[in-house]
């Protein structure tokens, strides 16, 4: 007994040190995630209520009276099925061209040696910064004098355009991981580079262009001014647009359910967009390629 | 069943950096041969430009009677295993194995009777499904080296395979590669900075330094003879003693002695003596009268279990140190300690040039013989 009581004394106190600290790091994450999270909580319990208790003062947090009324309104009274699919046509289709030519570029400027390397990466960087706003002004008179308005492309390059820096950026630092060896070895096995690129390295660079997928694909499903602009005609509207224009019967009716309704639609397949790939995106391929 | 030949190849990445200057060297169908030489001795270079991975600047590869100086690495038929084995992450080890053979429109029936009969042979069959990150090292060892088996190639290059893998499985495998490699008559380019793994994998061994190649020959050759100082320094674990010292009448001094130098050749004014420390033998009664010996006081001992190293200060050269390795039962009493030098195992080299000098079997003077104690003669 004696011999137990010195040891077990200050693992209590260790204990009671731990406990503390996992109080006030879970308060810590209760913090962030409300504030976060609010919004769209208060977004989906608004698009869930009547119109009585949306408009009730004083507010009706949690709705007495479920309704999916605003959800049956936008798709029956609104063509948002087809906004939806519009949006996901152009995001998906900008996505995988961001990929499919940014990758390549990305290898070549993380391992081929490419003259001028520093200055193209320069460049590209550069292209980062620019203002969006000013890049908008001339866009449009490129989409005049092309008569590419009211096209899905007017969009689609714009937005493969605006993502393909990102692409390369995270792309090449990805590239520049993989052990050099990888590649000297499937040159030896007689990969000629397209080959290696698409057989080897590809699905080791997995979780990298699931990632930046997910980002461009995010940028372009969210983008409005571009939309707004390029785009008038009702049936190849986007999302964004949509919500932007949903409105009252009269000027000072605002139909908060159905805005919250359709930002919720909106933002679904985002959210499970991201949930589908979560384990690419953080699963290691590379381990086990090498040593240590 | 090829012969690879390389021909006054250079490398020149900038005028400073020329890792390899002039190296020609042929290896035949059975030769083993390894390529030795501290880091940046343009080693692993000369083996990258071999497989095709680094283009020579000048010079000339040949495989065969074909010249694959600028062929890609794919077009020659070679295997290399490398140093981090670079196994394929996302293919099994079936996959990985079959990869280059797939590649090279083999017979799918083709592909599986090589795979089988390798890992057969490596003790792979149970882990054909495993993906590499699922093997332990010595396992992801024997993946790298089925992977360049399968293949079947003209030249087989590996760099420094052994070099990850812990102490112990390294003599292990050490010794499978020589048994491996000696049933296939293949031309074996071997890269290795370690010096264990060259003398005993090896039928040739090619030392390099400095982009140039100081010798090529037999381990044994490389061990008994020395080319030049480099090589002799190099070669040789605990170093060889290396004592530059000044000539007189047709000797060497060292402190109180004079070493006689060989007959026939002309002494220069000073001259590097070498004796490798196990060939420095502690002196008793039943010493050859013609072996030379030395006295001089212990400074160090260091204890390597099966042997002491001694390091001693010859008696009249306060600034030359002469280090011996003594068998462990071997004791003596007095601080001073009387050494043998065997005139056989001394060897010679130029001071300027670092060459061997009196290149053949080494002969005492018959003229001057040795025949009484040097350690009581001072001068």
């Amino acid at each position: 007994m004696t011999t137990t009581h010195p040891s077990a004394y200050p693992a209590a106190k260790t204990d009671r040190a731990f406990s503390l600290r996992k109080v006030l790091l879970t308060i810590g994450v209760i913090f962030v995630v409300v504030f976060s999270l609010a919004p769209i909580l208060w977004q989906v319990l608004t698009s869930i209520k009547v119109n009585a208790d949306i408009a009730a003062i004083p507010n009706v947090y949690f709705p007495r009276q479920f309704t999916l009324q605003h959800y049956i309104e936008i798709f029956n009274r609104r063509p948002f099925l087809n906004y939806m699919l519009n949006s996901f046509f152009v995001a998906a289709t900008s996505t995988l061209l961001c990929l499919a030519l940014g990758t390549p570029a990305a290898y070549a400027l993380a391992r081929l040696r490419v003259p001028g390397e520093r200055f193209i990466l320069a460049l590209v960087l550069i292209v980062t910064l620019f203002p969006y706003i000013l890049l908008f002004i001339g866009l449009l008179e490129i989409v005049r004098a092309t008569g590419l308005a009211n096209n899905y492309l007017a969009l689609i390059i714009p937005y493969t355009a605006i993502n393909i820096p990102l692409t390369i950026l995270v792309m090449r630092s990805f590239f520049q991981q993989l052990p050099r060896d990888l590649e000297d070895s499937a040159k030896v096995d007689g990969y000629n580079t397209w080959q290696m690129l698409v057989r080897i390295l590809l699905p080791l660079t997995t979780p990298a262009l699931v990632t930046t997928g997910i980002l461009a694909f995010i940028a372009a499903w969210n983008e409005f001014i571009f939309a707004l602009t390029f785009i008038t005609r009702e049936s190849m509207k986007t999302i964004p647009v949509a919500v932007a224009q949903i409105s009252g019967t009269a000027v000072f009716e605002i139909p908060y359910g159905a805005l919250a309704a359709a930002t919720v639609v909106g933002t679904l397949p985002l959210v499970i967009l991201v949930l589908l790939f979560q384990r690419r995106i953080v699963q290691g391929l590379t381990a086990g390629a090498v040593k240590g | 069943m090829a012969k690879l030949e390389l021909r006054h190849l250079n490398k020149t990445y900038s005028p400073k950096v020329i890792p390899v200057k002039d190296l020609s060297l042929d290896v035949d169908n059975d030769e083993f041969v390894t390529l030795l030489g501290p880091s940046g001795c343009g080693k692993s270079t000369t083996l990258r430009m071999i497989a095709g991975l680094e283009q020579p600047t000048r010079g000339d590869i040949v495989i065969g009677d074909k010249k694959v100086t600028y062929a890609a690495p794919g077009d020659r038929n070679i295997a290399m295993v490398f140093q981090s084995y670079a196994l394929y992450p996302h293919m099994t080890v079936y996959d990985n194995l079959a990869s280059g053979l797939k590649l090279r429109k083999m017979h799918s029936e083709e592909i599986r009777r090589r795979i089988a009969e390798v890992s057969g042979f490596l003790g792979l069959d149970s882990l054909m499904e495993r993906k590499p990150g699922q093997l332990s090292g010595g396992q992801r060892q024997r993946v790298a080296l089925g992977r360049a088996l399968v293949r079947q190639p003209e030249v087989f290059l590996l760099d420094e395979p052994l070099s990850n893998l812990d102490a112990l499985l390294r003599e292990q495998v050490r010794a499978e590669l020589k048994q491996i490699f000696e049933s296939l008559h293949t031309p074996v380019v071997y890269v290795t900075h370690d010096q264990t793994e060259a003398m005993t994998l090896s039928s040739k061994v090619a030392v390099l330094n400095d982009g140039y190649l100081q010798q090529l020959d037999p381990p044994r050759r490389i061990y008994t003879h020395p080319a030049n100082r480099f090589v002799a320094g190099f070669i040789g674990s605990p170093q060889m003693n290396l004592l530059d010292l000044n000539c007189d009448r047709g000797a060497a001094v060292l402190g109180d002695y004079r070493i006689p130098l060989p007959t026939g050749a002309t002494p220069p004014a000073r001259i590097t003596l070498g004796i490798r420390p196990e060939h420095v033998e502690l002196a008793n009664s039943d010493v050859n009268g013609d072996t030379q010996t030395v006295q001089g006081k212990v400074i160090l001992m260091e204890n390597l279990g099966m042997s002491n190293l001694v390091s001693i200060r010859i008696r009249g050269a306060e600034n030359v140190t002469l280090r011996a390795l003594i068998p462990s039962d071997r004791t003596w009493r007095e601080e001073m300690i009387t050494l043998a030098l065997p005139s056989e195992h001394i060897h010679w080299f130029d001071v300027e040039t670092g060459e061997r000098l009196f290149s053949e079997p080494l002969q005492i003077p018959t003229a001057h013989p040795q025949t009484q104690r040097l350690d009581i003669r001072s001068t």
